[in-house]
């Protein structure tokens, strides 16, 4: 039995908002039992001291140096509005050296799992035969590639980029809310915000010894180059291959494309000849050896999956396969974050590498189950339920914050198709001081740090700050009332 | 038995195309049934890329052609020495677990109708033996589609076929595979060559059916155009969920040309 199912008895000592039938209490960030943590001193003063008017004035200028920069762009693939801005929020969030080093470790750990895992359906076999995992979760998945069967890739990387989603409801209790092996989106996010912060408060910078985020292109630039095919001669060529302008992450693609000093692609700009592929360039053919594709995995090649495609590249996949070019993400990668998987995530941890999880998983009621789906139904009203596939926010319940009657036409849908719908107890998420309008105000926030796979794994002191604006939202989608937060790591 | 093929298919494009890309799955599997003893593949100036053998066994290749392109031909000859096993595909190496084919596609999803003929006949032979179950299953589309060429389209799924009565043997394929999915059991598509001598009254030479996985058998073929699983009269090339992803030439054209495709296949039986 995975050992999630366990903490049904709550053996993570996890504050849930449904165990206590009082007003629940949420981890403030800063300020803990009445004084300010340690990580959030050196922001005190400067939050305190802020005249409203400078804050005003300081708000309407990031606002004006966003829109100049262009990042307009939805996270996540949630869509929406293009072109709308996403709310950035002055108040930076903190970690401790310390509080970094956990999740670093933590991170990482995970990362190698998703990757070993990957390796093993796409090859032997083993947590299948294992009977850790049933055949049937992986193999009839959705997002289980057969054109993916037996191939190796470079250094064996499935996942280069791997997003994590993370939580916390304590000082020391993170949870993994969800793993992203596809192309998370989100950093430029991280970059920019960092970027923006410097020049509206550079004394903030000087008086705080915060970590650089600003490796990342430099770090993503050397993990993609590591995962050149062998035939590869010389200096890989490597390239990002973008949907095109009318994607909400455009924006992301071709500012990662200049900071890394590679060309942004569309499907248009390759093709396939011989062994390779190819770019055209004005002097001619270039070959690629390694594309970072922001495309999914329908649409890279029609002669492969969709036919009616005229994003891909044809016979890219082949190419692929015959090892003539290295893809990143590996097409098929995504049957490593589904939602039914990431129960056995820790189970992967003790399997592939034979360590206990740093990070612990949100506990996870599997509808599709006859017991867990009971569970469910009579436990509505505190849980938070998903569908398996569903992403953005949407199609979701969250039980504490809904009527009666949501809750029962929920009810219907999960009957109706119980193997859709996962639940979860409603976390009580950590908060973090925010600029509102009223003055500054707790806030519930998330975390999406960025680990990179490929001769080494390298994680970025940093991540991408989620919060929700509406007050007790818990959502920090930014289809729904969400913002954006600098995120600072403190050295040691 | 001994037997020759060739195969040519020609692509006219008027007006021209800028450019053809193609992968093919044109080389006879590998396994205790079928021996290769010559097989040349000839694309004409095409530029050939790597080949390599996939998950399912197959052995794929690519080509390209840069425009103008008028005509593309592509020839394919050989002999192979074929034995009889029943259907069964003794002695062939695959990674894609057999649990992989459980999955329909929009080509081989089961409607009502589909799924009351699984169960239903299921139900009919009672028994737990899962061979004896394929072959009823076979009989039992075969009785629900006739064969009659012209008059399904290469897109037909196998609930239309089914709701049509009639149908070649791609949807006799598409319907076998979408009853065994709805039982559970792995089902795939599978592409050959066929020899018919003249007293078998000729059918194409080209061919499909499709392959269900028994326990302790493997894979086994079931052709239900002919009533037979099959003998030494088949050549195996490769396999897919449905025709589309089995399909021994997968090509897409850039340009506006409007496309022109004639076949022209022999199998004949070489005296030893």
């Amino acid at each position: 039995m995975p050992s999630a199912f366990i903490s049904r008895k709550n053996v993570f000592g996890l504050r849930s908002m449904g165990q206590s039938k009082t007003k629940p209490s949420f981890f403030n960030e800063m300020i803990d039992g009445g004084t300010v943590r340690a990580p959030y001193r050196g922001l005190e003063g400067w939050s305190r001291d802020m005249p409203l008017d400078l804050r005003t004035l300081k708000q309407s200028e990031a606002e004006k140096l966003f829109r100049r920069i262009g990042i307009t762009f939805a996270v996540y693939g949630e869509g929406g509005d293009p072109d709308r801005l996403i709310p950035f929020d002055m108040f930076p969030r903190v970690f401790s050296g310390a509080e970094w080093r956990k999740l670093d470790m933590g991170v990482k750990q995970r990362a190698r799992a998703l990757n070993a895992f990957l390796a093993d359906v796409y090859g032997r076999g083993e947590m299948i035969r294992s009977g850790r995992i049933p055949a049937r979760l992986v193999y009839q998945n959705e997002a289980f590639e057969r054109a993916v069967v037996g191939i190796r890739p470079p250094r064996g990387v499935f996942s280069h980029i791997v997003g994590v989603d993370l939580v916390r409801t304590g000082p020391d209790e993170f949870f993994v809310l969800e793993d992203n092996c596809r192309t998370p989106s989100g950093v430029s996010y991280m970059l920019e915000n960092r970027e923006i912060m410097m020049r509206m408060f550079p004394q903030l910078f000087r008086e705080n010894r915060i970590a650089p985020v600003e490796g990342y292109p430099a770090a993503l630039r050397r993990t993609l180059d590591s995962v050149a095919p062998r035939k590869c001669e010389g200096a890989p060529c490597s390239v990002i291959l973008t949907p095109g302008h009318f994607n909400s992450a455009y924006y992301e693609h071709s500012f990662l494309a200049d900071m890394m000093g590679i060309e942004l692609v569309e499907a248009a700009d390759l093709f396939v000849e011989g062994d390779f592929c190819w770019m055209r360039t004005t002097e001619g053919p270039r070959r690629v050896d390694v594309i970072y594709r922001r495309i999914d995995d329908a649409y890279l090649d029609p002669l492969c999956f969709r036919p009616d495609s005229m994003l891909g590249v044809p016979g890219l996949m082949n190419v692929y396969r015959s090892g003539g070019v290295a893809l990143a993400s590996a097409p098929g990668a995504g049957v490593a974050d589904d939602k039914a998987i990431y129960t056995f995530v820790p189970e992967m941890i003790r399997f592939y590498l034979g360590e206990e999880p740093i990070l612990n998983n949100v506990p996870t009621w599997q509808c599709a189950k006859s017991d867990d789906c009971a569970y469910v139904l009579d436990n509505l009203s505190e849980l938070v339920v998903k569908e398996v596939h569903g992403s953005g926010g949407y199609g979701m319940l969250v039980g504490p914050r809904s009527t009666k009657d949501q809750i029962a036409l929920f009810a219907d849908k999960i009957r109706e198709n119980p193997g859709n719908y996962i639940a979860q107890p409603t976390l009580a998420l950590s908060t973090c001081p925010t600029f509102v309008e009223e003055g500054i105000a707790p806030r519930h926030v998330d975390l999406r740090p960025y680990c990179l796979v490929g001769e080494s794994i390298e994680l970025v002191p940093g991540g991408l700050t989620r919060v929700a604006l509406t007050e007790g939202s818990l959502v920090v989608n930014s289809s729904q009332g969400g913002g954006v937060k600098d995120t600072w790591v403190l050295a040691e | 038995m001994r037997l020759r093929v060739d195969h040519e298919t020609t692509y006219r494009f008027d007006p021209p195309m800028r450019g053809v890309v193609q992968s093919h799955r044109l080389t006879p599997s590998v396994f205790e049934g079928q021996q290769v003893i010559d097989w040349q593949i000839d694309v004409g100036d095409a530029v050939r890329g790597a080949g390599f053998r996939d998950g399912a066994g197959d052995w794929v290749e690519t080509i390209s052609v840069l425009g103008p392109v008028e005509n593309l031909t592509v020839r394919v000859t050989g002999e192979v020495e074929t034995v009889d096993l029943g259907g069964m595909l003794k002695g062939h190496r695959e990674r894609i677990r057999p649990a992989a084919y459980l999955r329909p596609t929009p080509a081989t999803k089961a409607d009502r109708t589909l799924q009351d003929l699984a169960h239903d006949t299921k139900a009919a032979t009672g028994g737990n033996d899962p061979l004896a179950l394929a072959h009823a299953l076979s009989h039992a589309v075969g009785a629900a589609i006739t064969y009659t060429p012209g008059q399904t389209e290469h897109d037909t799924t196998a609930a239309e076929a089914l709701a049509l009565g009639h149908g070649v043997c791609a949807d006799h394929a598409h319907t076998l595979i979408a009853v065994a999915l709805c039982l559970d059991i792995p089902a795939r598509y599978v592409t050959g060559y066929l020899f018919a001598s003249e007293e078998d009254g000729g059918h194409e030479a080209s061919h499909a059916w499709a392959e269900l996985y028994l326990p302790d058998l493997g894979w086994v073929g079931f052709d239900i155009s002919n009533g037979i699983c099959p003998d030494a009269r088949y050549i195996r090339i490769g396999s897919g969920a449905d025709a589309r992803e089995a399909s021994p030439i997968r090509g897409v054209t850039q340009g506006m040309g409007a496309e022109h495709l004639s076949a022209r296949v022999s199998v004949n039986q070489v005296a030893q």
